[in-house]
């Protein structure tokens, strides 16, 4: 499968890599997607208290190339911007900005829920009204 | 050939060439020997082996009676056993389809196990639909059947046994000369489908009591779109109806103008396999070890899939958990294998041949499989050992996977969220 320039250079430079405090009140964490599917994406943000703003983005993904690069191109995009925009935020820009075939569109929209479960965490442990719940639940640790 | 920038630190050692080609169980180049012996039969020794009353006819069918004496020699059958074919998966069907229509009188039971090649799977399938019965038998840990298995599934409506020599992902073998010997005590045939273990490991269709087996050139550094179906004709004489009806060639079960060039080649590639098999496969198998050995000894969590005991010696097949198979496909883009990760086949679903065996979906999607081959080099194995052990661990760092089970988190205890 021929891969497009942005992905091979997101693969080959992710941007963003790590992970941030997931205990910290600032921080969001999403994690989505399960190994047994092959895909798994960990993003995290640390919100401004005051403003709002995503001032910085991390991730860490299992999964294709492809994957590996809608999370590293997911990171990019929310860093500066407020909760409610980066919300805004839809797969459908990812596959887009990537020129994903249509057998990878799973791996945006596996991002874009990875964006709306690391708000959706900020959000409760902040005590934010979660008007835009995500809608695909977080994986949790089990005990 | 298109080429993707890499960036790695591994250094390309003297007299290796990029890419380097390690998938010798898709398909192998061929040998140089087999081309040499081929080309005149494009040109010169055109003719139709079929055309009986001039030279031309002569000097191509007196080739393909050469073909045959070298494959009946290098398996250990007569030449009248030998009927050419396009490729194994013709043969593979010729074998089930001919036998299940030949025989149908006495029965419609055909045994065969879940770790099949889909050439004898999805014919099975289809015979379904004509009223067959057809018993998937399950497989060990290890890819190896239980012959235990095999007596309980046989019933007297049994025409057919397929087993395959050599699985085409893992390299397990079979034990066919004990699926065979089951088979003639209980009189049912016994196909095997020995497109990769054929040329590489010794096959003796009187020994292992195999009444039909397939064969294909292009596995064997022959060319593509050529192989053979051994058919028995003494202890029992085995008959199978044609599925391609025409000028009664082969002896009537496979009709078609006869490839010459390329029953050349199929023959040359046995001729020489024949003749080098012992020095090979050890030379293969200490490749093949050698490039296991560096991959685990410098990562955890490596695991083989399939036994290393019963195993062809070019074949590794090894899963690196916590990392996907088609991103490290992606990061070794100037080394070709393949991989048993979903993203990689067109199903979107992980090797079904791995999740026989009970390693995990997750595992399935982090395997990769090498098929070392004549024309590598121990040069190239270790280029491919330090390449990849140094993609693992880029991919690794990237993984929450591997960060997750490094805090000591149990992977299996985690509710994953379905797929959004």
């Amino acid at each position: 499968m021929a891969y497009s320039d942005k992905v091979l250079d997101h693969y080959t430079n992710p941007r963003n890599v790590g992970s941030m405090d997931k205990n910290s009140q600032a921080v969001g964490t999403g994690l989505v997607g399960a190994p047994e599917c092959g895909d798994v994406m960990k993003l995290q943000i640390q919100v401004n208290p005051q403003t709002k703003v995503i001032e910085d983005a991390k991730f860490k993904t299992f999964g294709c190339g492809s994957a590996i690069a809608s999370s590293s191109l997911a990171t990019e995009w929310v860093k500066g911007k407020t909760v409610d925009e980066a919300l805004s935020i839809k797969n459908t820009d990812i596959v887009r900005e990537l020129s994903l075939p249509p057998v990878k569109i799973h791996c945006s929209v596996l991002a874009e829920d990875a964006i709306r479960a690391a708000i959706g965490d900020w959000k409760k442990k902040n005590g934010v009204a979660a008007q835009a719940e995500a809608h695909a639940p977080m994986a949790k640790a089990g005990d | 050939m298109s080429e993707q920038k890499t960036i790695s630190e591994t250094s390309v050692p003297n007299g290796v060439k990029l890419p380097i080609y390690m998938d010798n169980h898709a398909t192998t180049p061929m040998d140089p020997r087999v081309l040499e012996e081929m080309l005149p039969y494009f040109t010169d020794k055109f003719g139709n082996a079929a055309s009986r009353n001039h030279v031309f006819g002569w000097v191509a069918e007196e080739a393909v009676e050469q073909a045959r004496e070298r494959i009946a020699k290098l398996v250990g059958a007569t030449t009248k056993e030998i009927i050419f074919t396009s490729g194994a998966t013709e043969s593979d069907n010729l074998a089930i389809k001919g036998v299940a229509e030949m025989y149908r009188e006495k029965g419609n039971h055909i045994i065969t196990a879940v770790t099949e090649h889909k050439a004898v799977l999805d014919t099975g399938k289809r015979l379904e639909k004509y009223g067959f019965r057809v018993t998937y038998m399950p497989v060990m840990k290890d890819g190896l059947i239980d012959l235990d298995d095999l007596k309980r599934a046989m019933d007297d409506k049994t025409i057919l046994v397929t087993l395959m020599a050599a699985n085409n992902e893992i390299g397990v073998l079979q034990p066919v000369a004990e699926i065979g010997k089951l088979c003639h005590e209980r009189g049912v045939l016994f196909h095997t489908d020995a497109t990769q273990a054929v040329g590489k490991i010794p096959i003796d269709v009187q020994k292992m009591n195999i009444d039909l087996m397939s064969i294909s050139a292009h596995k064997m550094y022959g060319p593509k779109g050529v192989g053979a179906l051994y058919v028995r004709r003494k202890n029992p004489r085995v008959q199978v109806s044609p599925i391609i009806d025409g000028g009664g060639h082969e002896r009537g079960m496979r009709s078609g103008t006869l490839n010459v060039p390329g029953i050349v080649g199929l023959g040359k590639a046995c001729a020489i396999c024949h003749q080098e098999m012992p020095q090979e496969s050890c030379r293969l198998a200490g490749l093949r070890n050698r490039l296991k050995d560096k991959i685990m000894g410098s990562l955890d969590e490596v695991y083989v899939n399939g036994s290393m005991e019963h195993r062809l010696p070019n074949n590794l097949n090894i899963s690196f958990a916590y990392v996907e198979g088609e991103s490290l496909l992606m990061g070794i883009n100037d080394i070709a294998v393949s991989s048993g990760s979903a993203c990689t086949s067109a199903t979107l679903e992980p090797s079904y041949v791995l999740k026989a065996l009970g390693t995990g979906d997750d595992l399935a999607h982090s395997s990769i499989r090498f098929g070392i081959g004549r024309f590598n080099t121990e040069a190239e194995v270790d280029y491919v050992a330090a390449r990849l052990i140094e993609v693992v661990r880029r991919l690794r760092e990237l993984s929450p996977l591997y960060e997750m089970a490094k805090e000591g988190i149990d992977l299996k205890s985690v509710s994953w969220a379905a797929e959004g």
